[in-house]
């Protein structure tokens, strides 16, 4: 610890505090431009510019110098340092000054107005004159792809998005040409980013020179109604801000959570908001003859428990990756209620099952814990398209301290580097054996990690995995290595609650072969239907996709911004999204859908509110109701794990995600997911 | 005035042979070895004791800044970095050493490596500069060749010369936008701290050395500290390499004692100012960065560090830019301003924004299109980014128009009411000043 006096208050603080952490601990506000806790320091806005007792006559800049580097007093005083006195006020004056010669006074017209740093802090810390009698300077906008929108007039030069693309995002696509007043931000050739958490340089701009294209001239920071969620574009569960105005969603921001997303979302995240107004089912629809046929909902209701009363146990049904805790809790009580034991929410193929504990199935170490990880081996994962937020912290965790990380299935551009062992079981076997190098750095790995993700989730997978997750000897105390990464948001919540078929009921792959007679589709439109038969498709969901195009009898339910709903991220943490709009036309809440259907159909379910269901849930799955924990798994789950049969058959993982802009109902829906994906597409074809 | 028999730099105007020949002729490289089995401590001693003073502008006592290296290597090798980057206007007395008397330069290399416990000697030479990289390569190869320098080398200490070629920026002078530079990165300055010798180049100690400080080292040791420190004043010791340019008779670079005084120096080497000293309008007494002094002032100063901080200017390369009467001074320092927007590196805020709003101001007083309150304003504008920035650029360009405001305002004031004076009632009309 290090004492300082700030203003003549004296504080102690940690050794490694910059100047302006110890103000901050001393309760003195510090104006800043280019400073940011997340990147590395630029000291290049001369905006948190201090007066320092001892030093050097001039301003220091007080993010840049650090508690150590001050001198004591002649007699061992603590240092001192000032951010009242006139040479500082003086100095932001100034800067303020120089910051704003060249920006243009387009207040009115920017996006960026109500939520400008640049335009709080002239109100704070500059002076209300003007003195520049020059024109002012005119920089042509960039084009740095469909989501980021350019006004470069209006930069100042703070390069907090080159230092975020570098250092976060990993990508060096984003720079600072020209010197002098000329010197501008660009993407150099002007190719679009190609990252996936591009959107965040939006955020981090202080002012209106990257702001959100789709969203732009679209609403004004004081007119919309925010409202604290969770996402559910994958199974990270990054916590978002769903801004509103009224029965739309116009935009959605990060909020921070240091155990999930830092300050980061994924593009997905961010701009799926349109997908959310397009293709959407607002009313119930009923196959006649070969047409789908808008109806109502007694209709509709009608001819599924019609079905159901016929086809007796031969009932299934099968969720997708958006859906809620509670309303897959209620479809399978539905079921269980008609006799039927056959839901499942894996893919085909995927051995992950609640029968071997939960350790077995979620992303044990956390994600803040891979910062703790000393080596890393990817199982059939692109974390990059499945999970972009936690890839980051992956890359943060290789900046700190560069380990090794292995790849086994598909080789692909990650952002850190990474070594390829080879794209199937094989070479999982083969580094089981100890075989190669990195086999070595695995053997002396004190805190290992293995990644596995949906794409090789096979049961001769997870036993090979587990045992290189606890095999090694030199594995710490307490430490469980063994992470699952699972690329849908309703997946752990699925496992959870035991949404998988009951001993000798139909799994997955039995239901899309015919295996029922009615089969209810919870937003499930990632699944090839084109073997089901003659079986009766009831699909209750919000996009007019996949399965709404095969689906019997269409059943319009409501998106994750609309509905209050429990999801489990792939670490096994319980969030729960609240609603900000109101779901469109006749569209209700998918729990609300099936209780109303399970009345008809004969079986009527035990609760009437949102409340009671969640109390049924609750009192099932106690740990459903711990908000924001997590119900840790038990190592003994993976030594189980790690004594099954790690021999299978030859297979090549494939990550799940094959185009990372589309993978679920809203982005297929959403015109700038569209043209991303299409970006995308075309560098990756200039690339190569 | 400067003895022959004083003299460091016996070819400046290159008459004799430059190569590793010639120079041993002229006594390079005699004694080398025994300055260097005397130890890190006595050279850096001989030199403290010869009171030398950074020649690149600064004026920080080098036998100082040296002892700034860690005492104990802690593992990471220790770098000498030679600043061959002259770039100031104004100042041409590295590119004679460079290509009249390179071998002074690697010789000193050595020794200061020596002192600083280096086993790698960078220098970093202006993208400009090409003959005098030709002969500076040249000189280390013959040094490599002889066994002067590199491994297992005659002398004892093994050391890598490594000569890289800038591509010409001025910020690349600036110490830590050089290292940056000599990475492979953009040329733009460090923040201190942390500061080179602590971590410089690749992140190991360094100390970056103006090239006739490094040149001259070889002299010290050869002659003794005290008889460096004997010439000059007190605090301003040894002799000094200068040049002189603008409106004198024979403008010229020579090498002459500290503490002699400004009439003499120009009476001896230049043969007086065009038109007589009464035609004397203003000097440049250090390079471009320097405030300028007004001709009555200067005449009688003392040109060594302290004398010229006495005129209210500085010493700086010691670049003296000489002006007569016939100069446009408000034109003359509206040129060093818009040089200096041209090689703003961009990288912070005031000096970003700033050299250019001066330069603009400025291109307007040069006319007299202005008001005379924006000449406070002016002033006020380069006190705004004078200490503000991250490296000295934003102080180099401040200050010669604070000398100027200082010491013309009337001329500025002139200007801008013979411009009022001008105009007409369509508007203002394009006064003296346009040509």
């Amino acid at each position: 610890m290090a004492s300082i006096k700030v203003d003549g208050k004296l504080v102690e603080v940690p050794d490694h505090y910059t100047l302006m952490q110890a103000a901050e601990a001393a309760g003195a506000e510090i104006p800043r431009f280019c400073y940011h806790e997340r990147l590395s320091v630029a000291g290049n806005c001369r905006m948190c510019l201090v007066e320092v007792k001892g030093g050097p006559p001039k301003p220091q800049a007080s993010c840049a110098m650090g508690v150590k580097d001050m001198r004591p007093g002649p007699n061992g005083e603590p240092p001192e340092m000032f951010t009242n006195t006139p040479m500082v006020k003086k100095a932001r004056e100034g800067v303020m000054e120089f910051l704003l010669i060249n920006h243009p006074l387009d207040c009115p017209i920017c996006d960026q107005g109500g939520e400008c740093d640049l335009q709080d802090q002239a109100m704070a810390y500059g002076v209300d004159k003007n003195r520049f009698a020059e024109n002012k300077r005119a920089v042509e906008d960039k084009y740095i792809g469909p989501l980021v929108k350019t006004s470069m007039n209006r930069c100042i030069h703070c390069t907090r998005c080159v230092r975020f693309t570098t250092e976060v995002a990993g990508i060096a696509e984003m720079g600072l040409l020209g010197r002098g007043e000329d010197a501008e931000i660009t993407t150099y050739l002007e190719k679009a980013l190609s990252s996936e958490l591009q959107g965040n340089v939006i955020d981090l701009c202080p002012v209106g020179a990257l702001t959100s294209k789709p969203y732009a001239f679209n609403a004004r920071p004081w007119e919309l109604t925010k409202t604290e969620s969770i996402d559910v574009m994958d199974a990270v569960g990054s916590n978002i801000r769903v801004d509103s105005r009224g029965r739309e969603v116009m935009r959605i921001l990060p909020r921070i959570n240091e155990a999930i997303n830092e300050e980061w979302i994924s593009d997905k995240t961010r701009f799926i908001w349109d997908g959310l107004k397009s293709q959407r089912l607002d009313r119930p629809y009923v196959r006649k003859g070969k047409k789908l046929t808008a109806t109502t909902w007694d209709d509709a209701f009608a001819t599924v428990a019609k079905a159901v009363k016929k086809a007796g146990a031969r009932v299934g049904a099968i969720a997708g990756d958006l859906a809620g805790v509670e309303e897959m809790y209620a479809l399978k009580a539905l079921l269980a209620g008609l006799g039927s034991g056959s839901v499942d929410a894996r893919p085909v193929g995927s051995a992950l099952s609640p029968a071997a504990g939960r350790a077995s199935y979620i992303f044990n170490p956390t994600i803040v814990g891979i910062e703790k990880a000393d080596a890393i081996l990817l199982i059939g994962t692109n974390p990059r398209k499945e999970a972009a937020v936690l890839n980051a912290r992956i890359r943060k965790a290789w900046r700190a301290k560069g380990l090794p990380i292995g790849v086994i299935g598909e080789a692909a551009d990650l952002t850190y580097p990474t070594q390829h062992l080879g794209s199937g079981s094989e070479s999982l076997n083969e580094l089981a054996e100890g075989k190669g190098s990195f086999a070595e750095a695995w053997a002396k790995a004190k805190t290992p990690l293995v990644i596995v993700g949906e794409g090789a989730a096979s049961a001769d997978v997870l036993a090979a995995a587990a045992k290189l997750a606890t095999g090694n000897a030199e594995v710490a105390e307490g430490w469980n290595g063994f992470a699952v990464l699972h690329n849908a948001a309703a997946r752990v919540g699925a496992l959870d609650i035991g949404f998988v078929p009951a001993k000798g009921a139909a799994d997955t792959a039995a239901m899309l072969a015919g295996g029922v007679d009615v089969l209810f589709l919870l937003g499930a439109d990632e699944f090839d239907l084109a073997n089901v038969g003659d079986t009766l498709v009831v699909y209750i969901g919000t996009h007019g996709d996949n399965a709404a195009h095969r689906a019997d009898v269409i059943l319009p339910a409501a998106a994750y911004t609309e509905k209050s709903a429990t999801y489990v991220n792939t670490e096994g943490r319980v969030q729960v999204t609240t609603r900000a709009v109101f779901p469109p036309g006749e569209a209700k809440e998918d729990w609300a859908i099936i209780r109303a259907l399970s009345a008809l159909a004969g079986s009527a379910l035990p609760f009437n509110s949102l409340a009671q269901l969640r109390a049924a849930i609750y009192a099932q799955h106690p740990h459903l109701a711990r908000i924001d924990a997590i119900a840790a798994g038990t190592t003994a789950d993976i030594s189980k794990l790690a004594k099954g049969s790690a021999k299978g058959k030859k297979t090549s993982f494939v990550s799940p995600v094959s185009e990372f802009y589309l993978s679920n109902p809203i982005a297929r829906a959403s015109a700038v997911m569209g043209e991303c994906a299409a970006t995308a597409a075309g560098l990756r074809q200039a690339a190569e | 005035m400067l003895a022959d028999k004083d003299r460091i730099f016996t070819n400046l105007y290159g008459q004799h042979d430059w190569t590793l020949a010639g120079a041993r002729e002229r006594g390079a490289w005699v004694g080398t070895k025994e300055f260097i089995d005397s130890g890190r401590d006595w050279i850096t001693n001989e030199v403290k004791a010869s009171g030398l003073r950074g020649r690149g502008g600064a004026g920080f006592p080098t036998a100082l800044k040296w002892t700034f290296m860690p005492k104990v290597n802690d593992g990471r090798p220790h770098y000498l970095l030679v600043n061959a980057d002259e770039s100031e206007p104004g100042t041409c007395k590295d590119r004679e050493i460079l290509r009249h008397d390179p071998h002074h330069l690697v010789e000193g290399c050595l020794l200061a490596a020596r002192a600083m416990d280096a086993h790698t000697a960078f220098i970093y030479v202006r993208g400009e500069f090409i003959r005098e990289r030709q002969h500076l390569e040249r000189a280390v190869e013959e040094a490599y060749e002889a066994r002067l320098i590199g491994k297992d080398n005659i002398h004892g200490w093994d050391l890598d010369i490594i000569v890289h070629h800038g591509a010409g920026a001025y910020i690349c002078g600036e110490e830590t936008a050089l290292m940056e530079s000599l990475e492979g990165k953009k040329g733009q300055p460090r923040l201190k701290p942390p500061f080179p010798a602590g971590m410089g180049v690749y992140g190991n100690p360094t100390t970056v050395n103006n090239v006739e400080s490094i040149a001259v080292v070889p002299e010290i040791l050869r002659r003794s500290g005290a008889w460096f420190a004997s010439i000059g004043r007190a605090n301003n010791t040894g002799t000094k390499l200068m040049c002189v340019s603008g409106h004198v008779n024979k403008p010229a670079t020579f090498e002459e004692a500290m503490g002699e005084s400004f009439k003499d120096i120009i009476e001896k080497h230049c043969g007086g100012i065009r038109g007589g000293w009464d035609n004397l309008l203003a000097v440049i007494p250090g390079g471009a960065s320097v405030p300028c002094v007004p001709g009555e002032k200067i005449q009688n100063a003392i040109v060594d560090f302290d004398g010229l901080r006495e005129a209210g200017s500085s010493m700086g390369t010691a670049a003296i830019i000489v002006m007569d009467k016939q100069t446009d001074i408000i034109k003359a320092i509206w040129r060093l301003s818009a040089f200096y927007k041209h090689e703003s590196c961009g990288q912070c805020t005031p000096c970003r924004e700033g050299t250019g709003w001066m330069m603009r101001v400025m291109e307007r007083m040069v006319e007299g299109r202005a008001q005379k309150r924006e000449i406070d304003m002016l002033f006020e504008v380069t006190k705004q980014i004078e200490g503000h920035t991250i490296c000295a650029l934003g102080d180099a360009a401040a200050w010669p128009i604070q000398g100027l405001i200082r010491n013309f305002r009337h001329v500025i004031e002139a200007r801008i009411d013979q411009y009022t004076y001008s105009s007409t009632s369509d508007g203002a009309v394009p006064s003296i000043a346009a040509e």
